[in-house]
């Protein structure tokens, strides 16, 4: 098991060594640069910032310096907003997506493995006719629709939440966006685990402990549900990569102080030092969470550590 | 009409469907305004029959009824043409692997591995955002290139079982060259399953659309999407909620319809899939 991690674990380099190599020359690729849009500079202050900021040199000295500095821990300053330090403009931010993310996977793992058992102990009841037409429902429709939405009925009609905004400490604000960027993982977890409980239900060793007179609740709970687990335990791969990219949606949609805004707003201002910061952090929590997810799954299920990764 | 029947779901779905595209290309003829037009003594107009606006006004008073239609239109129009593109490198990619085999086909299927890890939605932003504000072509291919790869392993997989089936050794005997064959027989019998998965992909590429757009990378005003409106309205739910309600609605309709039309499709054309 050691081994297998620490083998995964080191994949992890050569891939984020390439994609930084290949963000560090798209972005700069794309027309206009730094300071071509601040319209008011003279050309001297413009020549002056980009030799502050080492742009005026060849590329590949450039790069070499990132990975230098990258290499100290240091990922540059941001050339749009005041010089900051990116470190610390995305470490700043990062609390609240991760708060967001946590939330949701929580409100997913917890809610969609309720309502997929639910559906199995009542077969042909409500809640197992009305899962699959809702999941596929709930999957059609992006966040920046049910977001809005959500906070048009919650916040403004009923007036249970506040819309949008954020005060640190403050929970309440944290579960339209929480819900909202759960929906969907709630709907396939359920479906997942209702398939999946269904499949095990059918194995002879449950057969046996219902012969043996346990209740269904009982070896639904204490004998199906580990085994059926392990396909819901695969999925949390794809569904923290749906979590990363999914926070930088619902962030915007509910205007949150994370990490997310820095994307777009860098990307559109050409900050360099800024997008690859956001590459970096967010291509690092992708791999780290399909890593988990792996891992977990390895540990579940030995046959998976001894195939080649 | 039995509505699990997967051929009367296909029917309706594809009935909405078309009630929409007649909508989004005749729909904004029949109303007096244009897109673009600010009437300044209707701002901000609850639907109804103030003045021709049927479903309203935003706050610069136009038509929320014809910029919803020729947003429609414009998603209608990405979703298709982007689908177009991923649906070509898609067959051309997972054919040609299929088709050459070995280790060409090795390598060809690591890419669409590799690429598989990527978060796509995270590219077609720093793409769009980069290269393509306002440039619906740039917008097209940049979402259309992230959406071919699930296409690219399912056609490559169904041209491996095709190659192996009896009727091919016989065209082969026949004296087809490897073009004919691919044409005459492996296309042809890959277009059930192609036109599944693009009609599951077109929403999937009017989401991409919408959210750029929601976030100010796609159409540029005064043109309208169905993603900038909801934008534009979730911003004005407290005073107009209408300009919220109206483009969500018919956005999620549109995806709704696309999703059952390609669900029953599924069912009805191949039915080993499920």
């Amino acid at each position: 098991m050691l081994g297998y991690a620490l083998r995964r674990i080191a994949g992890i380099f050569p891939v984020l060594l390439i994609l930084l190599t290949v963000s560090f020359f798209v972005i700069r690729l794309a027309p206009g640069g730094p300071f071509a849009a601040a319209r008011a500079l003279s050309g001297r202050t413009r020549a002056q910032l980009r030799q502050r900021y080492g742009l005026d040199r060849p590329l590949a000295v450039q790069y070499a310096a990132y990975l230098r500095a990258l290499a100290h821990g240091d990922l540059g300053r941001s050339y749009s907003l005041r010089d900051e330090p990116v470190a610390g403009l995305i470490g700043a931010g990062l609390p609240v997506s991760a708060e967001l993310g946590a939330a949701a996977l929580a409100l997913g793992a917890l809610g969609g493995i309720a309502l997929g058992m639910a559906a199995v102990l009542r077969r042909g009841g409500v809640i197992d006719r009305a899962l699959s037409p809702l999941a596929a429902v709930t999957l059609a429709l992006p966040s920046f629709v049910t977001g809005p939405l959500l906070a048009l009925i919650v916040g403004v009609w009923l007036r249970w939440l506040p819309v949008a905004g954020w005060q640190p400490d403050t929970p309440r604000d944290l579960v339209l966006p929480a819900i909202t960027l759960a929906l969907p993982l709630i709907a396939s977890i359920a479906r997942l685990t209702r398939a999946s409980l269904l499949e095990v239900l059918n194995a002879s060793y449950i057969r046996t402990a219902r012969a043996r007179g346990l209740g269904r609740a009982r070896v639904l709970w204490r004998h199906a549900l580990r085994p059926a687990l392990v396909p819901v335990v695969s999925y949390l791969g794809p569904a923290a990569t749906y979590l990363v990219t999914g926070s930088l949606v619902v962030e915007s949609v509910f205007e949150l102080p994370g990490t997310g805004r820095y994307l777009v707003m860098g990307a559109i201002d050409r900050d360099y030092t800024l997008v690859m910061g956001m590459v970096l952090v967010y291509g690092t929590l992708t791999l780290l969470a399909n890593l988990g997810a792996d891992l977990l799954h390895a540990w579940l299920d030995p046959r998976v550590r001894h195939e080649s990764p | 009409m039995n509505p699990r029947e997967p051929r009367t779901r296909a029917r309706l779905a594809a009935l909405v469907l078309g009630a929409l595209v007649v909508l989004a290309l005749l729909g904004p003829a029949a109303s007096p305004y244009s897109y673009r037009a600010l009437d300044w003594r209707h701002l901000a107009v609850p639907p109804g029959f103030i003045a021709h606006h049927w479903l309203g006004t935003d706050a610069l008073g136009r038509d929320l009824y014809v910029r919803t239609l020729s947003g429609l239109r414009l998603s209608l129009l990405i979703g298709v043409l982007a689908t177009g593109v991923s649906v070509l490198i898609g067959v051309a990619w997972g054919a040609g692997a299929g088709w050459a085999g070995g280790r060409v086909d090795a390598g060809m299927m690591r890419v669409v591995d590799v690429l598989y890890a990527l978060p796509y939605l995270f590219i077609v932003l720093i793409l769009a955002a980069l290269f393509g504000r306002g440039n619906i072509a740039v917008l097209l291919v940049a979402i259309g290139a992230v959406g071919w790869l699930t296409l690219a392993r399912v056609v490559r997989a169904q041209t491996l079982s095709l190659k192996r089936q009896p009727f091919m050794e016989a065209a082969r005997a026949a004296g087809l060259s490897d073009l004919q064959m691919l044409r005459r027989h492996v296309l042809p019998n890959l277009a059930g399953t192609v036109v599944v998965y693009a009609t599951l992909m077109v929403p999937q590429m009017i989401v991409y659309e919408s959210f750029l757009s929601f976030l100010g990378l796609g159409v540029e005003p005064p043109r309208a999407s169905l993603g900038s409106l909801i934008n534009a309205g979730a911003r004005q739910m407290l005073s107009a909620p209408w300009l919220l309600l109206v483009p969500a609605v018919v956005l999620i309709v549109l995806l709704l319809a696309f999703n059952v039309l390609g669900d029953a499709l599924r069912d009805v054309l191949d039915p080993h899939q499920r």
